[in-house]
């Protein structure tokens, strides 16, 4: 099963080494990874996304805590949350085919920041399937690049 | 006060910490560090391989409680740590590395003697530094020890590159470490207690595994205590040898693959064990899959990762041994368990630790018997990895904790000898004895030179079956006798090495001479000693259970 961690570290240098060294060489494989730093400007935020059962996650948090450095473990999931990626693809496109293509990026509310005569590149932010349904729909326009960002989440406010 | 990052450091940690030694091997990344020792009172004790540092300041950790410091130049002095480091984090011992590096400006450019230190240690210290600020030299120190010496103990390093130890810092040690990361819990959960005392009331064959946790946090007095007060029969693992007293009634020896008979199975028939400061490691339960199939758990650990790492816990507390055993003792109702012990006296009757005799040939089992004699079962024992270790664990009941010292976790051949020195230096007036093998004591054996010139009397017993002798047994049990790569035939003779190296030697090839031998190497007092004691190569470690097999497939001979 997929969780999403949420892990505050101090903002020191070699942190992030000590975080993938910990999930390598205790086998958790990491499918996503984003770093910044956040609101407090001596504390970073890493958001990962693993897989694993209850008690496999229950060793990477605790695993994680052991780190002098990681503040705060929260695991995410069935928790609430806003999710986002941010990607940015480039697609084919001409004066064929463009007009359609802008349709599709009003539907998913994604941009276009770049044009060139024989491509366009898109960007889009939401959730994971959103993200890779948008990117099933350019695909018969035909992607030539596409850079894909980690996860981030935030809890949501009102607890229904 | 101004001084040099190198001289804060020493009167740090000489000051603040009571450090009173410090094992290590000089080089171009440290030699202002070593020139700032050149004024100062600490004591160096110079070895002659950085690895003979890292397993001293660990032996001197074990037998002390305190924290150990070595040190050692950068690139293969730093890597030369490595193995006793490692060593040191497998059984959690405090110990404090100090790495030199290249100049800050060559980090990073494959300089001469250049590694990353802090990226090859990460995965074996608690907690590692590269300090590049010198003005943070005194908070990271202080950290340093902090990190070492709290909690779960262990190893941490700090890598200082050659610029920042020659530079010029105020002295102002920080009032308190702050770490926003780091809350070791001492204080045992009143609930989890109180769960505790009742499984305890309810069970019918409960019994107390201690570890190296109850040794560590000094809870000896503690669990004898709780033990007495619900009649419970006591097994340790391999690191919790000496956290009760071997011959005292409760206790039923050590569990694992080379643990006595009884004590495997009055875990394995148990309906309760209290675990406290243990891990469950793979070589203390057997098969965990079939580890004490009727067995409830309760684990007490400071470690929150170690509860439920490799068996699942009934009631985890999260805790120092020392203040969870005397608040759990305070609420539990005596029992008496008498059906129990009389189970466990049968097994105890029935499966002794016994071994096969030779008539030809000197048996091991037997010297380590005669060394507990003729030391009244005082001294402390460091032992070797291998045959050695096991037969030094199985025949030698120590009294106290930290009597008894071995690399359990990481089975660090070579760790025994500069351990033992480490060992002798912190306990002048006690005799300190490293139970070796041939194949061992080969591997750190350049420390006779640092033993000699320290007049140290370690006491060097080497069971010398002419091989490896653990590894011949496993080819001889499971690999169809294939002795591949295990019998040494070409060694030193021992007794010249050690005269070369200005310490005593004597061989030992009949059994008559052996007690002489012992008497005559235990009255030596100003160099080490070598007693190399000829015995049966075919002699073999048992009980044993197979590796990955359950206790109920224990070999008994």
């Amino acid at each position: 099963m997929q969780h999403t961690l949420s892990l505050i570290v101090e903002n020191k240098p070699g942190v992030l080494a000590r975080i993938a060294g910990l999930f390598s060489r205790r086998g958790y494989n990491i499918e996503s990874l984003a770093v910044n730093t956040t609101e407090t400007p001596n504390l970073s935020r890493i958001t990962l996304v693993v897989n694993g059962d209850e008690k496999v996650l229950e060793q990477i948090t605790k695993q994680a805590y052991k780190l002098i450095e990681v503040i705060k473990v929260n695991d995410f999931t069935g928790v609430p949350v806003v999710e986002r990626e941010l990607a940015l693809i480039r697609v084919k496109s001409d004066a064929s085919t463009r007009r359609a293509i802008i349709d599709l990026v009003e539907i998913f509310r994604a941009s276009i920041v770049d044009v060139s005569d024989k491509d366009l590149i898109i960007e889009v932010t939401g959730d994971s399937e959103k993200i890779d349904a948008f990117k099933k729909n350019l695909e018969p326009y035909g992607i030539k690049e596409m850079v894909r960002t980690g996860k981030i989440v935030m809890e949501r406010g009102l607890k229904l | 006060m101004q001084m040099t990052v190198a001289e804060a450091i020493i009167k740090y940690m000489q000051e603040e910490e009571g450090i009173e030694i410090l094992f290590g091997y000089p080089g171009g990344a440290v030699i202002s560090f070593y020139d700032a020792l050149y004024n100062s009172t600490l004591k160096h004790v110079l070895v002659r391989h950085e690895q003979g540092a890292a397993h001293a300041a660990d032996g001197y950790a074990r037998s002390t409680g305190k924290v150990g410091v070595c040190v050692a130049t950068s690139g293969p002095g730093a890597t030369n740590l490595v193995t006793g480091i490692a060593t040191a984090y497998m059984d959690s011992t405090p110990i404090v590395a100090i790495t030199g590096q290249v100049r800050t400006s060559a980090i990073g450019k494959d300089s001469f003697q250049e590694v990353d230190t802090r990226g090859i240690t990460m995965p074996i210290t608690k907690h590692n530094y590269l300090l590049k600020d010198p003005s943070e030299a005194l908070r990271i120190i202080k950290e340093a020890f902090y990190i070492a010496k709290t909690g779960r103990k262990g190893p941490v390093l700090i890598d200082i590159p050659a610029d920042v130890f020659s530079s010029k810092i105020e002295y102002s040690v920080p009032n308190k470490v702050e770490l926003l990361g780091y809350r070791p819990n001492y204080e045992p959960h009143p609930l989890q207690l109180r769960k505790a005392a009742q499984l305890i009331k309810e069970s019918e064959r409960p019994i107390i595994l201690a570890g190296g946790g109850v040794i560590s946090s000094d809870a000896s007095t503690e669990l004898i205590k709780f033990a007495e007060k619900i009649n419970t029969p006591v097994v340790t693992t391999l690191m919790g040898k000496g956290s009760i007293p071997e011959d005292h009634e409760l206790c039923c020896g050590f569990i694992g693959m080379h643990g006595a008979a009884y004590a495997n199975y009055a875990i394995n028939e148990s309906d309760l064990i209290i675990a406290i400061g243990v891990r469950f490691s793979d070589r203390s339960t057997g098969k965990v899959e079939t580890f004490a199939p009727h067995a409830k758990i309760i684990h007490i650990d400071i470690d929150p990762a170690e509860v439920g790492k490799n068996v699942s816990v009934d009631i985890p507390i999260v805790a120092d041994a020392k203040r969870a055993l005397e608040k759990l003792c305070e609420i539990v109702e005596p029992k008496h368990n008498p059906i129990w012990w009389e189970k466990i006296k049968e097994w105890k009757t029935k499966y002794p630790l016994r071994y096969r005799w030779y008539d030809d040939e000197i048996v091991p089992q037997y010297v380590i018997e005669k060394i507990y004699e003729k030391t009244k079962g005082e001294a402390i024992v460091v032992t070797e990895v291998g045959q050695n270790q096991m037969w030094a664990a199985q025949f030698y009941k120590v009294k106290r904790p930290r009597q008894f010292i071995t690399s359990g976790g990481l089975g660090t051949m070579g760790f025994g000898f500069p351990a033992s020195i480490g060992a002798k230096i912190a306990n002048k007036d006690k005799i300190v004895i490293d139970i070796a093998g041939d194949g061992s004591i080969q591997m750190n054996i350049q420390e006779l030179a640092t033993a000699s010139a320290e007049k140290l009397p370690v006491k060097i017993f080497v069971l010398n079956n002419s091989c490896l002798g653990m590894v011949r047994q496993w080819q001889e049990l499971f690999y169809n006798k294939r002795y591949a790569c295990t019998l040494l035939d070409v060694a030193p003779d021992f007794e010249k090495l050690a005269d070369a190296y200005g310490a005593y030697g004597r061989k030992v090839t009949k059994i008559d001479e052996l007690e002489d031998a012992i008497e005559w190497a235990l009255n030596i007092n100003d160099a080490p000693v070598i007693v190399d004691i000829k015995v049966k190569r075919e002699a073999n470690v048992f009980p044993m259970i197979p590796a990955g097999g359950s206790i109920d497939k224990m070999m008994i001979d």
